[in-house]
This record gives C-alpha cells, structure tokens and sequence, in this order.
C-alpha cells in the first residue's frame, strides 16, 4: 500500500517534471536502484511537506502586494496593527508541524538508508535474508580515475565498473591521495573516499543498463574526466563480462599500482585479469610501496603508546605523499632532511630497536640506517 | 497612577533629545574582554585539534618519552607568580604610587621572561634529539598550541614594557589606567589558558 | 651579481619573471592592461584635479564610521565586478565545453577562476556589503556620534581592503589557488598544491579575517554601550538587532577561521602534520573546522539583509513591523541554532546514521523561526499601504525567491536526500538561490534605501527597477536549470562535460548571467544618473521615505556628528514615536561636540601588513622579517599618540544647524 501510494506521487511528479522538461534524463529523480529510488521518495515527499507552506506564502505574498497597494484606496489600511497572538502562534506552529513531520522522515530514512547498513531488500516486493553475503567491490580513487577490485572474482578494472542486477553489492571505499566522492546517481547515493580510511556504501542496481558514474567531490586538474560507466548486467552477462577481463592477461600487483597511481586524465578503461588479493589491503594503508609502514601498523604501535624515542627518525617509511609520486615533481627542499639524515648509521639504538613491533618487520635496517648518531635520550 | 502617565505623555511633548553632552560609558573594557573571548576560542580550536591529534604519535614518540614534568611545573609556577604580582601592581596602581606599580609590573615582566625561556629550552631539547613538530601529528598540535600561547606571553611582555614607558612619560593618567587594565586581564586569561595546557597537554599527556 | 641563484633566490623568494601569468596568458594580459589602463586614468584624475589631499585626508584617514561604511559598500562593488566577471566565464566555458570542445579555459585556469569566484564573492563581496551597511547605520540608527573604536574601524577596513588587493595581486602575480573556495586538504597540502595559490588564499583571508573580528568586536560594543537614552534592547530598531548578532557570530565564528587557516598555513609552510594523510594527521578535522566557522558564516551575511528587509517592509508598508518581539526572538534562536548544523555539509563523510540524523534535524529546526520571520513580513504587508519603490520591490522579490531556495535546502538537510544531491549543481543553485535572493537582494534594497541617507540624493528611480528586474529574472534563467541539471546528476567543479544533451541548460544558465551583468550594469547606471540628476532627486528633509527610525531624524547627508542632540528614545521606531508626538527640532542651545580625529595609523598598518602577507606568499622571508618588525613597531609607536580627539566648535554646529534650518523652513513655505 504504502508502496503503491509512493509510486503513485512518484508517477505524478515525474510526469509534471517531464512534462515540463521534455523528456530529459531525470537521473536523480528516476533511478534504477533500490536505494537512489527510495532517496528518490524522499526528495519528493520532502518537496511535497514543504510546498505545503511554501506555496501559501507565495500566493499570500502576491495577493497583500496587489491588494494593499498604495493607489487601492479600498483596502483597509490599519498602521498600528502589529501584533496577534493568535497569528503568531500560528506562524510558528504551522512550520514546526511541518519540521515535526519531516525530521520524523528524516530520524527514519537516515537509519534506514545508511550507507553502511547492509541490504534488507532487493526492492520493494523482494526482501533479504539478514545473514546474506552481499558481493564485495573494492574501490579505489586515483589521481584522476577510478580503479575496482573484485576479490571474489579476482580481477580488476580502471574506469568501468559492472554489476549483476538484483545482487546486493557491498562497495568498500578509499582512495590514493586526495579525496573524492563515489558516485552512480543511478545506483545509490555518494560516499567520500579518503586515503588511509574505508567507507562503505551497500546498494543494488535493479535494471539492466549502463549508468554515468564519477567523482562528486573536486580533486584537481583532471576532475571533470574521472568518469566511468557502471553496467548493471543480467546474471550470465555478468559472467562473460568477467570472463571478457579475464581474458587480457594482465596483472596487477604492487609494481603495478605504483605505476597506475602516478596522476593521469582521462585513463582510457583496461582490465586486469589476475590481482595481487593484499593489493587492496596495502592501499588502504598507504603501503603498497613495501618500505612504507602500513597505517593499521602505526596505529596499532600508537595504541601502545607510541614508538618512544627511538621511533623518531622512522619517518621515511611513514611518508607516503611525496611529489615524486605524483609525477616528475623534485622534492621540496623542506622535505629533504629526511633523506639527509640517511647518510650516518647508528647502532647504539639496536637493543631498544629490538623489543618494538616495528621493527619486527624487514624494516628494521632501513630504519635504524636513518638515525643520526650522538642523539640523547630522556630529558 | 499609570493613567496618570498616559493623559501626561499625550497632552504634552516629552523630551525627544539631550540638552547637555551625552557620554556614553567607555566601552574599551567591553571590547577588550569580546576579543579575549575570541582569543579564547582560537586556543579552543588548538585544544580540540591537540584532543583530535594527541594520541597520533606515528609510531614516534609519545609524552611521557619527551615531557620533563618537574620543569614544566616550575615553568607554571612562573606563570602563576608573575600573575600575583601583577596584582600587586594593580593595587599599586589604585593607590595611584607610581613607582610601586612600575617595580611591580617589571617583577611580573621578569617572571614572563623566565617562563618564555624555559619554554624555549625545553622546545630546543625536543629539537635537539629529533622531535619537533614535524614528526606526527601529536607534536604538531603539541608546538603549535604550546607556542602559541608562549607567542601570547612574549607579546605580552612587550606590550608590558611599552606600558612601563608610557606610566613614566605620562604617570597613572586614566588612559594609562586603562591599559593597565586590559593587560592585567589579558595576563590572567594567558595564566588560565597555561592552567589547561598544564592539565590537558603535560598532565593528561604523561599521567593519563 | 644577478646571476647568482642564491642571490636572486634570497632577494625574490619563489618570486621570478616567469611567475608572472601576463607574459604566457592572453586572457591575463589582456586585463591587465585594462587594469592599467584604468588605473592610470584614475590617478591621472587625482592629479589633475588636485584631490589626493582630498582623498588623503577625507576619506582614506577617516575614522567617522559613515565614510567607513560608504568606502567598504564601494570595495564590496568593485570587488563584485571581479567576482561576477569569474562567473561570466565560467559560464561561458560551460555553456561550449562539450564533448570534443575542450573550450576556452584549461582545467589550470578554470580551477582558479571558481576558486577565486567563491572566495571573492563571499569575502570580499558579501561581508564588506554587510559591514558597511552595518558600519554606516547602526550608529546612526541608535542615536550615537560614531561607533565605539573609531580607530580600530577605520583599520578594520583597511585590512579588509588590503585582504583583496592581495587576492587581486594573484591574478597578476602567481596564481590563485585551485581547490575550491574552502581549500580542502589533503588537495589543498603543499605536496598537491605546491603553487603559491593556497597561499594567496591563506593570507588574504588571514588578513581580512583580523579586519573583520575587530570589527565584530567594535559594533558589539557600539550597539551595547552606545545606544541613545531610553533605548532599551527591546526598542532597539531590527536591523540593529540583527546586526548585533551578525557581530556576536563574527567574533564567536573567524577565531576558528583563523585557527584552521593558521593550521593550514603551518603544514604548508612549516611540514607539520595536522591535515597530512601522513604521519598521524587528519584532514576530516579541516573539513570539521573549516564548516564550524562556515556555517555561522553564511548566517552572518543572511542575518542584516534580513534587518534591511524587516526595515524597508516597515517603512514602505506605512505600518508598525508585525510581530516585533517574535522577530527579535527569531533572529537570536537563528543566531544559535547557526552553531550546531555545521555537519550537515558532509553528510557524504560517512558519520554514523545518528549523527548524521542529527545534525539534519537541527538544520531543518532553524527553518522554522526563518519561516516565522517571513510570515512576519507577510502580515506587515497586510492592511498596509504599499508603495513600490525599488527597496520594496527587492524586498517583494526577495519573499518569493528565497522560499524557494528555503525549500531546497530543508530537501538538502534531509542525509538520504542529500546524498545524491550533494556537491550538485543543485546544491549550487540552492546556495545561490538564498544568497542572491537572501544576501545581494537585501544589500541591494539597502543602498537604494540608505543612499538618500548617505549623500542627499535618491538613486535613479528607472535605472533601479531595471536593475530589479533584470537581476530577477536573470537569476532564475540562471539558477533554474541548475537544479534541473542537478536533478539529472550533473556535479559542480566540471570543466567540461560527455554528454552534449546538457548543453541547452548550460546555455540557458549562460543566458541568465549575461541578464545579471544587465541588472549590475543598471544598477551602476542607476548611481551614474543619479549623480547626473542629483539636484532633481535632492533630499531636502533628511526623511525621504517617511522612515521610522532614528536615522531619519537627521539631515542627509548627515554631519560629521550625526545628532548635534543626542535623542532620547521613548518607544519603539523612535522617529516615528517622534513625528507622532510633535517633536520639535531644536534650533539654539548648541554646544561644542566631542568627536574622535582622523589618523593615517589604520591605512599604514594595514599597507604595512598586505606587504608582510606578499612576502611570505613569496617565501620572501627578509621582507617578510623586516614588515612584521616594522609592523609591531608601527602599532606600538601608534600607542604613544594619546591625542586623539577634538572637539567641534558650537560656533561651528550652530552653522550647519542653522543651514538645515533654512532648508527646512524652505520646504515648508
């Protein structure tokens, strides 16, 4: 019913606005997955609650203009009426009604429709099984396109994106550098993607079809060609476009990515057949390059209460934006001390070194290497 | 008694204007105490982003490796000192004796003198064995709220001295007065601020 | 000698001939050389006119806040025109970037042209309509003689000015920053932006930032503590009101801008780590910061426009302001609320569903006391008799517009919604829609309301509808098919685009900019002809309009010390209350007028501060060592002048009284 009543509004208000927009692609406003339809609902519903006040004081306002125009000597003309408690009540009740109704909306679809809430429906008449496995995409923003990884079915695109219709996709997303935003308007509603964190976006796309997808959020030179197309594809489609990327006999591991990473516009879409599974793992935490220290590492050492004294020339393997990686750019000459200092080795530190998680890795060398001597400890 | 008024206000002209000069109440006070508010809020912001940040040692080190308390506590009780003896200087000042207050407020200049440079030690032996505000966003937020407030103090001790030269040029005339009285809350609202870097950023920071 | 690398590095910073965009960019050039052209007959005027002394002395050392707040309207319109001509060519570009076309702006060029759109538009645009307004009628408005840190006032403004002169020195020298007008980092980090562009942002806005909290904290004093006799809060006049709480924001919002920049600043210049992806810093903590002060922000340019409209309503309504108090106690709930919404614009950052619910709830809370106050205007209308002058008309315009965008932005404030609405071109025609026709409205209704007020003369009646209409209509050509373009998922930012099936609405929005340069083109026409006309459209009575508060009760333009009384306040709309109850004008009795002397001090240390701001842009660092120096020195030895005031002679206010008496008796026979 309550189905019924929404397609309804919906049918209505999508006729008037074609209507009077001649058949163009009202994307936001008919979309072909669950969650932008239902993001959809509420934009009309919304607009609805409010034209209810909006459009009084609109025609209010045009008719005490007319009416009570200087050359209308009939209007009735009263300078000291000011104050009415009875309208007043009304001028502020009458929005707080309508805010009660939407925040009530708002309370409700902001729990409903997060994007970090897995699926309970495929759309309106399908409903889900709370322990389903929804479909794993990893999804990465690079300097300027965009990059997917599927781990089930292991393989990789740069700039196009594909999906079985009515399977509940799981997106996993964070990006290289600067920050970005997924977005298929068709699919679902947009999520940030930041380097060193992952958001999470849950959706399913309902019809066939191959949809706009790009960055909503600015990010430099080469923004306004980070697009891909996103093909929502009927089961056996998906299967042969999965075996279409198979095909290529490409790999893409860490060498790789730190070739992909590098700033480019306008990426033409390739495949890669076969990826390294802790490829996405590594990007997340900034260390594909294997000298970098990853995130979840620092932070566990963080946890513990820091990497003492002896951690503070670790920091090469902690820097992981430096110009070089995006392109030719020399070093800034602030950021050269770093690689100054890695000319004296130390070894007076080696007993400390040892008991710290850090150094449990092969970077231990590196990392005692770029200590300086003669530096004291304690205070 | 009210219907007195009225009948009186209607029947003849009530007075629309000030015959003699108007002198509004000086509002230098006022001003200065809404920008010490505004000051407030960016040591806020500082605050929040050391709360944000404090724990982001990037596998560095963290405040208990670096921070001496006993020196910083003897670096707050410079503060706290050089805050009493502006308040002599203060009560001098009501007094109207000029050359207390003058002995005074240098006494509180040197007490500012002396947290400046021990602030500034202690940031050189950070410096020295390799912490400095580079290295994660801890110390980061740590030098930058930490300076902040010693760059509060230095200007204040110069501001302090500018101050001492105009009471002697001109003596404890109400101008001066005034000055005065602005520095001596901004002195103690610096002295506030150290009591919540003291707690927040040492305390908290090695003990917590 | 100059050979040497070093040497030159030393001397210029990152500063060289190549910095300079005018050599390699024709669209520079080409305004650079009007910039000169224009610059050089300007000062070629002065000169032989023999009005420098004039300008040194009259204006640019002044300190009475009526020049103050006419020299910040006419920056915010110079500054209007820069930030408008950016529009025109982002439009344009968008209107023929499609498919193949790369159009006539490279992504470099076209990054820096939003960026700086943005940032003027709000900066340097807005802000200085609003302060000056403020700055020329509050004082006026509360019967007092000038505002409370005359000094500090003139200084402010100087610093404004100075913010945009740098900003302007961008477009010669260097480049501006391409990252969108609030800077985000990590985009905004030196290793992604590691042109001087950021930095311009950062200075500028640092350096106008200080002008405009000194003064926010000045006209919260002059409004407390400077109000005539007997006016209490509650008969305080509403645009003083609101400006009161514009004023309360400034000083409780720009410390966080000036923290978030000053941190900002510091990992660029100085490699610390507070926004960095590295080594433990946050960028989600910028975004948080920068909107703690940008939400408040906008607020503080909505709040006076909203003053200036419950003013002219009143006024042009012949008609008491209905519901008053509930009025009052709307502006102070939206002064509030404005502090506890700011996450509403990063839904998209992923908060938590509560979170996110939450800060929307609170966002469509502040709708409501926005709608009472447009119902307030709505029953002020009712039983009145209106006359359409252009303030009303805006005023008109404005009631219909900005519901508009006041519903876009309640179906913004909804999370779900507004994750696929956000960063939209449907969030920019919202944003436009209620600053447009919430902010340039308000501001316009303003000047054509206080412009009598302020030089004796009304604007030119023709050229103002005209300006109107063509601002009208303009915006919604404008604005219109953004939100349809939005609906269809298009972004903003974009250079260029795929689908040529947009182009028609680009084409239509392009269309809509050219009606809005007609509108500021009449607008300015509207000034032109007014000076041309001024001795037919001259205001004799000081009360052209038939005005209800204090500042009516003066001549126009009103002397140096606005009041030779100071009025005593009985009721609300005091002149009103006056005209009412047979006031007088008292024509003997005067007496000497204390009043503050002008002082070079404010444009001095503000010159010697846009100098500091260049050289560190420029990584100059002895300029940079040698102007800070001279800076403090400067403000301190400014200290030591304690004269700083003088008195006007009876003799002398006897004089001008007596004129207007003449005039007055003049009119009336």
């Amino acid at each position: 019913m309550k189905r019924m009543l929404s397609k309804l509004v919906r049918g209505v208000a999508v006729a008037s606005m074609f209507s009077l927009l001649a058949g163009c692609n009202l994307v936001v406003i008919d979309p072909s997955g669950d969650i932008a339809s239902q993001q959809s609902d509420l934009i009309i519903v919304s607009t609805i609650l409010m034209l209810l006040i909006i459009v009084p004081v609109m025609a209010l306002t045009v008719f005490f203009a007319w009416k009570y125009r200087q050359g209308n000597k009939d209007a009735e003309y009263d300078p000291e009426w000011h104050h009415s408690t009875k309208l007043e009540v009304v001028i502020w009740s009458a929005p707080l009604v309508i805010i009660i109704a939407l925040g009530a909306i708002t309370w409700v679809t902001t729990h409903t429709l997060d994007p970090y809430r897995p699926l309970d429906r495929i759309d309106a008449e399908r409903p889900l099984a709370k322990d389903h496995e929804p479909m794993v995409i990893e999804v990465v923003s690079l300097d300027w396109k965009w990059l997917f990884l599927y781990p089930e079915q292991g393989i990789a695109t740069v700039n196009e994106l594909a999906a079985p219709i009515d399977t509940p996709i799981q997106f996993k997303i964070t990006s290289s550098g600067i920050m970005n935003s997924f977005f298929i308007p068709a699919l679902a509603g947009q999520i940030y993607s930041m380097a060193g964190m992952e958001t999470k976006l849950h959706a399913v796309i309902n019809e066939e079809g191959v949809y706009e997808g790009f960055s909503g959020n600015y990010s430099g030179e080469g923004f306004s060609h980070m697009r891909f197309k996103f093909h929502g594809l009927s089961e056996e489609g998906f299967d042969k476009w999965v075996a279409d990327v198979k095909s290529d006999e490409n790999f893409l591991g860490r060498s790789q990515y730190l070739e992909l990473e590098k700033p480019s516009v306008a990426e033409p879409v390739h495949y890669y057949s076969a990826v390294d599974p802790e490829l996405y793992t590594a990007i997340l935490n900034m260390c594909v390059d294997q000298s970098k220290m990853c995130m979840n590492e620092m932070m566990a050492i963080d946890a513990k209460g820091g990497g003492g004294l002896a951690g503070i020339y670790n920091v090469m393997s902690l820097t992981y934006d430096v110009p070089h990686m995006r392109g030719s750019q020399p070093l800034p000459e602030s950021k050269s001390y770093v690689a100054s200092l890695c000319t004296t080795p130390e070894s007076g530190f080696s007993g400390e070194l040892a008991n710290l998680p850090l150094f449990d890795n092969g970077q231990s060398a590196r990392a005692m290497s770029i200590a300086p001597a003669g530096v004291s400890t304690g205070f | 008694m009210t219907m007195a008024n009225n009948t009186a206000s209607q029947t003849e002209t009530p007075v629309f204007y000030l015959k003699e000069e108007h002198h509004p109440e000086t509002g230098t006070m006022l001003g200065f105490w809404i920008y010490l508010m505004s000051d407030c809020l960016i040591f806020a912001i500082l605050f929040a982003t050391h709360g944000v940040l404090g724990r982001n040692y990037a596998a560095g080190p963290s405040p208990a490796d670096l921070f001496d308390l006993e020196l910083v506590a003897i670096n707050t009780s410079m503060l706290l000192f050089s805050s009493i003896t502006y308040g002599f200087a203060m009560l001098q000042m009501e007094k109207g004796k000029i050359a207390g207050t003058q002995l005074w407020l240098a006494i509180t200049g040197l007490f500012g003198i002396a947290f400046v440079g021990l602030e500034l030690y202690e940031f050189h032996h950070l410096w020295s064995i390799g912490a400095t505000p580079m290295r994660s966003g801890f110390l980061s937020a740590f030098y930058t709220l930490v300076a902040t407030h010693g760059l509060h103090v230095t200007f204040g001790i110069i501001w302090l001295v500018t101050l001492m030269v105009q009471v002697s040029q001109r003596g404890l005339i109400p101008e001066n007065k005034r000055r005065l009285m602005c520095l001596s809350m901004f002195w103690h609202f610096l002295d506030v601020v150290w009591i919540g870097v003291f707690s927040v950023v040492y305390l908290l920071g090695v003990l917590g | 000698m100059f050979s040497n690398p070093d040497l030159l590095h030393f001397i210029f910073g990152r500063l060289s001939i190549d910095s300079i965009p005018m050599f390699h960019e024709p669209i520079v050039a080409v305004t650079f050389a009007a910039v000169v052209l224009g610059g050089l007959v300007v000062v070629g005027a002065l000169t032989y006119f023999r009005l420098w002394g004039y300008l040194w002395n009259e204006w640019i050392t002044s300190i009475d806040h009526k020049k103050i707040g006419i020299m910040y309207i006419i920056l915010a319109i110079v500054m209007l025109l820069r930030g408008f001509a950016d529009a025109l060519m982002m439009r344009a570009q968008q209107a023929i970037a499609f498919g193949d076309v790369a159009g006539y702006l490279p992504p470099d060029h076209y990054d820096q042209i939003f960026t700086a759109h943005g940032v003027i538009m709000i900066f340097f645009v807005a802000m200085p309509l609003v302060t000056g307004l403020m700055n020329f009628v509050v004082p006026l408005q509360i019967g007092a003689r000038d505002v409370a840190f005359p000094f500090l006032n003139n200084f402010s403004f100087w610093m404004t000015t100075c913010g945009a002169v740098l900003i302007m020195a961008s477009l010669f020298v260097g480049e501006f920053a391409k990252t969108g007008w609030l800077a985000y980092p990590p985009l905004s980090d030196i290793v992604y932006s590691p042109g001087v562009g950021v930095d311009y942002y950062i200075w500028a806005l640092q350096i106008a930032g200080v002008g405009t909290l000194l003064s926010g904290v000045n006209l919260i004093v002059t409004i407390v503590k400077m109000r005539a006799p007997g006016m209490s809060m509650m008969k305080m006049p509403v645009f003083t009101w609101t400006s009161l709480c514009t004023n309360i924001l400034i000083v409780a919002a720009f410390p966080v801008l000036t923290a978030v920049l000053v941190l900002l600043g510091l990992d660029r210049y100085a490699d610390t780590n507070f926004f960095t992806n590295d080594l433990g810093g946050n960028a989600m903590m910028y975004i948080n910061l920068i909107w703690i002060w940008g939400h408040p922000e906008v607020y503080i340019l909505i709040l006076p426009a909203f003053g200036v409209f419950s003013e002219v309503v009143s006024t042009f309504c012949r008609k008491r302001l209905f519901g008053y108090s509930s009025m009052v106690y709307a502006t102070v709930v939206i002064t509030i609320l404005s502090y506890i919404v700011w996450l509403h614009h990063f839904f998209t950052m992923g908060s938590g569903a509560s979170v996110n619910a939450f800060f929307g709830i609170t966002t469509m809370i502040i709708s409501i006391p926005t709608g009472a106050k447009v119902f307030n205007w709505l029953f002020t209308m009712y039983k009145g008799r209106i006359s359409f002058d252009v303030p009303m008309l805006w005023t008109i315009g404005f009631m219909l517009t900005f519901v508009i965008g006041g519903m876009t932005g309640v179906m913004l404030a909804v999370p779900p919604a507004d994750f696929v609405l956000h960063n939209s071109l449907f969030l920019i025609a919202h944003f436009h829609n209620v600053i447009i026709g919430g902010v340039v409205f308000g501001m316009f209704a303003g000047i054509v309301y206080w412009f009598p007020k302020a030089f004796g003369f009304k604007l030119d009646e023709f050229w103002g509808k005209m300006s109107f209409w063509l601002w009208t209509i303009g915006f919604y050509f404008a604005f219109m098919p953004l939100y349809v373009l939005g609906l269809m998922g298009v972004t903003r930012r974009m250079s260029h685009f795929d689908d040529p099936s947009l182009q028609i609405w680009f084409v239509i929005a392009a269309f809509g900019a050219v009606l809005i340069a007609g509108g500021i083109g009449s607008f300015l026409m509207s000034i032109v002809v007014a000076v041309i006309n001024r001795e037919k459209l001259r205001d004799e009575t000081g009360d052209p309009w038939g005005g209800r508060t204090l500042e009516w009760s003066t001549s126009s333009p009103p002397p140096a010390y606005n009041f030779a009384f100071t009025p005593v306040v009985h009721e609300l709309d005091a002149w009103a209350d006056m005209k009412k109850r047979g006031f007088v004008r008292p024509t003997s009795g005067f007496i000497d007028i204390h009043m503050p002397k002008n002082t070079g001090a404010g444009f001095i240390l503000a010159a010697i501060s846009l100098v500091l701001g260049f050289a560190l842009v420029w990584h100059i660092w002895w300029l940079a060592a040698v102007s800070f120096i001279v800076l403090v020195v400067g403000a301190i030895a400014h200290t030591f002048n304690y004269d700083r005031d003088y008195h006007i002679p009876a003799d002398e206010v006897v004089k001008t009284e007596d004129e207007r008496t003449a005039l007055l008796a003049k009119q009336q026979a």
